[in-house]
């Protein structure tokens, strides 16, 4: 067999990198900081259905929906004759979890076989040093960068959802966040934006930029948590444009922030160590880098807090704590326990209306999602969480339907609740 | 006056209603995908004749009124919604609302919080699944009910999908099943699936109300709702509107009727559609093409009494049956094609009586019988050979393209696809359940659109814009011919793209081509579906390839089998004769087997000639008595070690002891945990092994309806736990697995790591006992034993360091010494299949594939055909390590690839892998273990098993698999 092509140092400055474009606003100043390291990267954006139906021919149809997508997208991208296929590489990221979402490269690679792109180097973006003799590294600086990019990033796609529905003139929060998208950029290019301090500078303008949108808070508006698998609850080519169909219907949208995924993983190597034994210094390690980082997230939770309106994010180590109420720490796979503490977790910020979007037959949330839905309920009678599957042979109206009833529920709760509140001025 | 509209997939229903909430008019009537034509027609009749106004409030309902509404800008709500407003309005003491409609199922429960539950994506169990089962029996939908009303017994038939139950059905019925017991067990079939599917763990209880066309119509179902939930319901009047009225009632605002008829008028947008290439551009490609294809027949010669000579082949499809003579020179003398009607011997018995009639001085000199109902018809007419479909469609395959590479057969109810190396059978692809969807299902669709197949089809040749409707089962291409609908697409565009998705489905999900190149050069297609033009042209545009259809394409069963029959060369046919014909008759009866434990359900065919055909058994015992001779069975094997292991005792349950579920990965760790506990002296009491009825009792919790079987059922086990009064329950958490040393990492796959979580939060009982399920690393615990000891204080508050290191110390001995008795089992089966010269079988799942409701007695089947059967756990490990392409970091699915190994490497050794329906982890393992065999030069065979008790699939492949292995060895001279 000919060997597989593998992404060498010198493509560095040849070769594009295309890459899924899970969630826009953070994957694309991830894509900055890439390129202030000297890569040159870009986002899928092609959608359509060759990109499912190229998906379905060359991977398995039985795997994750997610990873039919991204490989479908991939390899519509590469047919679509748009890029030069000499100097063009592919990332994909691995967990290396128990779940099979850890297979995704491989599966990617076999499809490249398969449709005849043997040739094209595969990137592997992982934090577990996978796949070691690769020109692509990930560095100190490239993490800290990165990790200063997914805070922003998180925060602007926080903002967002939370001007939008109330904005007084169309489009001016999607305008605040494209000036704020090229504004990071700049200071990227300078090396700037990512000690605390400036963090801490760049945030705080930020968050008053956005509450200086003009906003009618007295809009009929329902509060809408979306949670579920990673790729599913962000990407809008997974969850068929669920962001735009839940603004057309009038909702306020809270998605947790990737943050809390990466926290989550991190928190994992701990919890191992604690529950069966192993290495105390992976553990300190580990403590380490998890304290850092909810240092950074304190400091979007007490600037978004200053404006009353807004609603923080929820600090992480209260989706341990509400998680661990229900489902047992040792829930590692996939979103494992991330899930079922993030769901209580909306539900207690007064998102109670909950979207629990995974790929058709996704197995972690088998446990974690569709399995925890009973106890929720018992512990949170109001509560009210509709899980939506998605695969390619679901259809969107089916699945709009479905969120409609849980809109019509969380209406009527919503009128109640006004009523209740005008008796007590009475 | 107000106007309540709801629009569902195949019907729209009215409701105007007065300022006291009185029911002013009510109608009901199919639209037939003229949803905006229908509606105007109706608001027009409702403003002249009912209203006199031209004011009214209206509100929309239903899946198929979304879009229209959203573009008219009519108020909406959403269809259960609605429901629920008019139930609390009309039945205000109603606790929860069971719904079916068309082609949905829900449950409203009212007490406690309002929850409310919609059939997901994958789900059959509604009013078009009876629908299409009624076409199955071929009985009227109206009389239905009657018949299902004088059933004696129910049968098990899967309840989770309607494709399912399909394959459940058709050897019921081919076995001569009494109609109305099918017709009652199809209806418990849809209460189970209500259940399961909808209830999730919530019981239902208190004041029920049916609503909706199936169980307003039928009082059995109704029944067996009351029955199976131990309560009484209610069907209330105009139980069929409740969502119209529902609507109704949460109208506000005036429209003005005549803005809004004018809108619909105007409806003819289409948007969120994609649309295929039309499937022929011109006359002149269709003549090109009819041509091309009429080149492939065979002669069609009318009888001659002086060469009397001829062969007999039928084809006892799952639907039809099909009945080919032959000359002496291959020519078709008479051939009959027909649908069953439910009685295949009956149909069988008056085609042949026609033969004898209409050619006088017939010698039929061999026959053979293939299909779903071969051993039926072989027994009921000594048919002189009943071979396996595969072989009898290569032969026919084969008369048309001596070279052919693959074949496709598209029939009624199933796919059957096969590649061909050297001559013989090499893959098999058959659709297993989910990826169904073929002829019976156009035909379902024709007649849902109000025309027939033929029709149909010719319709959608020559449409313009095929409308894109994807490629999955059935019950999701529902939904997109729902959406399609919605969007106004008209018929001819819907035949022709169903007719696309056909052919996607059959390339794509069920042979799972990644090229379409990979199929091979010369392609025969056959079955039924393949009449279809469209069907036909579709294939051929996918593939970028002409195909070879033979102008008899629907008789190819038949006509390979008489080719069989007359390759064989007998002197005569041992085929009943005219005069036996006369005397035939056929007695069915129903026992219970009371051989074992499994207590099958047998069918007992007795013949005027006092021939006996029995079926429904799972193993030979009922028809050759006790065993003689030993089988080699590892499973057996396996179960013996369980019930040694003496641990099944109820009796003895006391305070202290612990009951361990057995199922998923406690088949293999219960060898640590007995001598682990004995140390303690705590005593275990194992679930007992499951049987259908351990299922049901925990069926009502099971969270998913998309999980694996093996996982459903340990609901059952941890109820049988708590039944036996054990006041704990031990299963932990387990990311990890035993090391086995073979791959890069030991996870269990996520079910069988975290099941014991999802127990807990759907099983309320198990909060009343201890249910001891903390998080523990077997291959850690030697090193860190405090970890998993301060886990376990919390529930044995005396146990010491030093005994639980005894404890662990025994608990992996007993393990270790289990592993290695099993591998040298193992080795004893593979030396004695040597010696007895039997074909030895790897049977590759996991270690709870062994579970005899999981494995629904596959195990015996091959011993019943002659096999030795091993298992994937009792190979030995192998030291190298083994060179995957994907990621290896599960045990038990790193044995699998070891499995594979060894198979690769002995020509003695077949392997067959067990895939539990929705296994994600499977969907890798899958392709990477066909790739190894295949490298090898290997067959590779694939069973999906889940709830389904119907071998009929599993036969086809594991004959065809052994046919093709000892061709092999014939070639090889050994």
């Amino acid at each position: 067999m000919e060997r597989e092509p593998v992404f060498t140092r010198e493509m560095r400055s040849t070769h594009t990198i295309l890459a899924p474009n899970m969630a826009p606003i953070q994957f694309a100043l991830l894509r900055d900081v890439l390129e202030t390291e000297g890569y040159s990267v870009e986002l899928l954006t092609n959608e359509g259905p060759q990109v499912v139906e190229k998906g379905l021919k060359h991977v398995h149809n039985d795997t994750c929906y997610p990873a039919l997508l991204v490989i479908g997208q991939m390899i519509d991208a590469l047919d679509s004759g748009k890029y030069d296929l000499d100097r063009t590489a592919l990332a994909i990221t691995q967990t290396g979890g128990g779940c099979r979402a850890s297979n995704y490269i491989h599966l990617l690679k076999k499809a490249l076989i398969n449709a005849g792109y043997s040739g094209i180097p595969v990137v592997s973006l992982n934090l577990k040093g996978m796949d070691k003799n690769s020109g692509f590294s990930i560095t100190y600086s490239m993490l800290r960068k990165g990790v200063a990019a997914l805070v922003y990033g998180d925060t602007l796609m926080l903002l967002k959802h939370q001007c939008q529905v109330y904005e007084i003139h169309p489009g001016e929060t999607v305008r605040k966040v494209s000036k704020w998208m090229s504004h990071m950029k700049k200071q990227f290019m300078k090396g700037r934006g990512f000690r605390i301090k400036t963090m801490r500078r760049n945030i705080r303008a930020m968050v008053k930029d956005f509450e200086a949108i003009e906003k009618d808070y007295e809009r009929p508006v329902v509060k809408v948590g979306i949670v579920g698998e990673i790729y599913m609850k962000y990407s809008s080519l997974g969850n068929n444009h669920l962001e735009d169909f839940l603004l057309s219907q009038s909702c306020e949208i809270m998605i947790p922030g990737i943050m809390g995924f990466l926290l989550y993983g991190i928190e994992n190597q701990i919890i191992d160590v604690n529950l069966y034994g192993g290495s105390i210094a992976r553990k300190l390690i580990m403590t380490t880098i998890r304290n850092f980082l909810t240092r950074l997230e304190g400091i979007v939770i007490e600037e978004v807090s200053k404006i009353e309106r807004f609603t923080p994010p929820i600090p992480f180590k209260e989706s341990v704590k509400s998680a661990e109420q229900t489902i047992s720490l040792s829930c590692k796979m996939g979103e494992g326990w991330l899930l079922t503490g993030e769901m209580k977790d909306l539900s207690h910020a007064g998102f109670n209306n909950i979207i629990c979007a995974q790929p058709f037959g996704c197995l972690p949330n088998h446990i974690a999602g569709k399995g925890m839905m009973k106890a929720l309920k018992d512990e949170d009678p109001n509560i009210n969480i509709v899980p939506i599957d998605y695969d390619p042979g679901a259809t969107r109206v089916n699945q709009e339907n479905r969120i409609k009833l849980m809109l019509a529920i969380a209406n009527e709760q919503r009128i109640e609740r006004v009523l209740r509140q005008k008796k007590r001025k009475q | 006056m107000t106007i309540g509209l709801d629009i569902g997939s195949t019907t729209i229903k009215c409701v105007v209603i007065d300022e006291h909430n009185q029911i002013v008019y009510t109608t009901y009537e199919r639209h037939y995908s003229q949803i905006a034509e229908k509606a105007a027609e109706l608001l027009t009749f409702l403003h002249k004749e009912i209203l006199g106004s031209s004011h009214a409030s209206i509100m929309i309902s239903g899946s198929a009124g979304m879009g229209l509404a959203d573009r008219l800008s009519i108020p909406f709500i959403q269809e259960v919604y609605a429901t629920r407003v008019a139930t609390k309005t009309l039945v205000p003491d109603c606790d929860v609302v069971i719904e079916l409609g068309g082609e949905d199922a829900k449950i409203l429960f009212f007490n406690q919080g309002l929850e409310v539950r919609m059939n997901g994506s994958c789900a059959g169990g509604t009013g078009a699944f009876i629908d299409q089962m009624a076409s199955l029996l071929n009985i009227p939908i109206e009389q239905f009910d009657d018949l299902a009303r004088q059933a004696q017994r129910t049968y098990t038939i899967a309840s989770r999908c309607g494709v399912f139950a399909k394959s459940d059905i058709q050897p019921l019925l081919n076995q001569g099943a009494h109609k109305a017991d099918i017709a009652s067990s199809i209806l418990q079939a849809v209460v189970n699936q209500t259940i399961t599917g909808l209830a999730q763990g919530r019981p239902i209880t208190g004041n029920a109300v049916y609503l909706g066309g199936p169980l307003t119509f039928m009082s059995s179902l109704r029944h067996h709702f009351d029955v199976t939930l131990n309560l009484k319901g209610t069907c209330p009047q105009n139980s069929l509107l409740f969502v119209a009225m529902g609507a109704a009632l949460c109208a506000t605002g005036e429209m003005d009727l005549t803005t809004v008829v004018e809108g619909l008028r105007k409806e003819k947008v289409f948007d969120g559609v994609s649309y295929l290439e039309p499937l022929f551009r011109d006359q002149q490609e269709w003549d090109d093409f009819s041509a091309r294809h009429a080149q492939n027949t065979v002669e069609s010669i009318p009888y001659n009494p002086a060469r009397p000579v001829s062969y007999l082949g039928i084809d006892a499809g799952s639907t039809t049956i099909k009945v080919v003579l032959l000359n002496d020179k291959n020519q078709i003398i008479f051939s009959h094609y027909t649908n069953n009607e439910g009685s295949p011997t009956q149909v069988i018995l008056d085609t042949l009586k026609r033969i004898y009639e209409q050619f006088p001085g017939i010698e039929i000199q061999g026959s053979a019988v293939t299909g779903y109902g071969e051993h039926l018809i072989e027994h009921a007419f000594s048919v002189d050979y009943g071979i396996v479909e595969t072989v009898a469609h290569l032969t026919a395959a084969q008369y048309f393209c001596p070279e052919v590479d693959f074949v496709i057969d598209i029939g009624g109810q199933d796919i059957k696809c096969f590649r061909i190396r050297n001559g013989s059978v090499d893959s098999i692809y058959l659709n297993e359940a989910c990826s169904s969807g073929c002829g019976s299902f156009l035909q379902t669709f024709a007649s849902s659109l109000s025309t027939d197949i033929e029709q149909f089809s010719k319709e959608g040749l020559f449409a313009s814009y095929p409308v894109d409707l994807g490629s999955r089962c059935t019950v999701f291409m529902n939904s997109s011919v729902k959406q399609a609908q919605k969007e106004g697409i008209g018929r001819p565009d819907i035949s022709a793209g169903l007719a696309i998705s056909v052919v996607k489905n059959a390339l794509y999900k069920v042979i799972r081509t990644t090229s379409t190149e990979a199929l091979g050069k010369k392609i025969v297609v056959q079955g039924g579906t393949f009449h279809n033009d469209a069907v036909l042209r579709a294939f051929e545009r996918e593939l970028g390839r002409e195909v070879i259809r033979p102008t008899i394409s629907g008789l190819m069963g038949a006509y390979g089998a008489a080719l069989y029959a007359s390759h064989r060369h007998l002197e005569k046919s041992t085929i009943l004769s005219y005069t036996e014909l006369e005397s035939f008759s056929h007695i069915v009866k129903h026992i219970t087997c009371n051989l074992c434990t499994n207590a099958c359900r047998l069918t007992v065919n007795t013949f005027a000639s006092g021939e006996k055909y029995i079926s429904g058994n799972r193993c030979s015992r009922p028809l050759k008595g006790i065993q003689g001779k030993k089988d080699l069975n590892l499973v057996a094997w396996k179960l013996d070690q369980l019930r040694k292991l003496n641990l099944f005792d109820t009796s003895k349950v006391d305070k202290r002891t612990i009951g361990i579920p057995l199922g998923l990965n406690n088949y293999e760790l219960i060898y640590f945990w007995k001598p682990f506990f004995d140390t303690f002296n705590l005593q275990i009491l194992l679930s007992p092994l499951s049987t259908r009825s351990l299922y049901l009792s925990g069926q009502a919790s099971v969270t998913s309806d998309t999980l694996c079987f093996p996982a459903k059922l340990m609901h059952g086990h941890i109820q049988s736990l708590l039944d036996a009064g054990v006041s704990r329950i031990f299963y932990p958490v387990m990311s990890y697995n035993i090391d086995d040393h073979q791959s890069d990492n030991r996870f269990n796959c996520p079910v069988v790591a975290y099941y014991p979580e999802t127990l807990n939060a759907s099983m309320d009982e198990l909060k009343e006992i201890d249910f001891i399920r903390s998080p523990i690393d077997l291959e850690r615990i030697r090193k860190y034993p405090k970890k998993m000891l301060r886990e376990l204080k919390k529930f044995f508050p005396d146990m010491t360091l030093p005994l639980f290191r005894e404890a662990v110390q025994a608990g992996w001995s007993g393990y270790n010494e289990y592993r290695e008795s099993l591998i040298d089992a193992g080795r004893n089966v593979i030396r004695e299949a040597q010696e007895d010269n039997k074909q030895l079988i790897i049977l590759a799942g996991r270690p709870y594939h062994s579970d005899p409701e999981v494995l629904h007695g596959i195990d015996t089947l091959l011993t019943g055909l002659g096999c030795a059967v091993i298992t994937e756990d009792a190979l030995p490990i192998s030291s190298e390590r083994i060179d995957t392409k994907v990621l290896n970091q599960w045990t038990y699915h790193a044995r699998l690839y070891n499995a594979a190994k060894i198979a690769g490497e002995n020509d003695s050794m077949a392997l067959v892998q067990l895939v539990s329906f929705g296994c994600g982890v499977d969907a890798i393992t899958t392709d990477e273990i066909r790739q190894m065999l295949e490298s090898k030069g290997k067959m590779y065979t694939q069973l999906k098993i889940d709830e389904i008790t119907n071998l009929g699939a599993v036969t086809i492949r594991i004959r065809s698999l052994l046919s093709a292995l000892k061709e092999e060895r014939t070639h090889h001279g050994t």
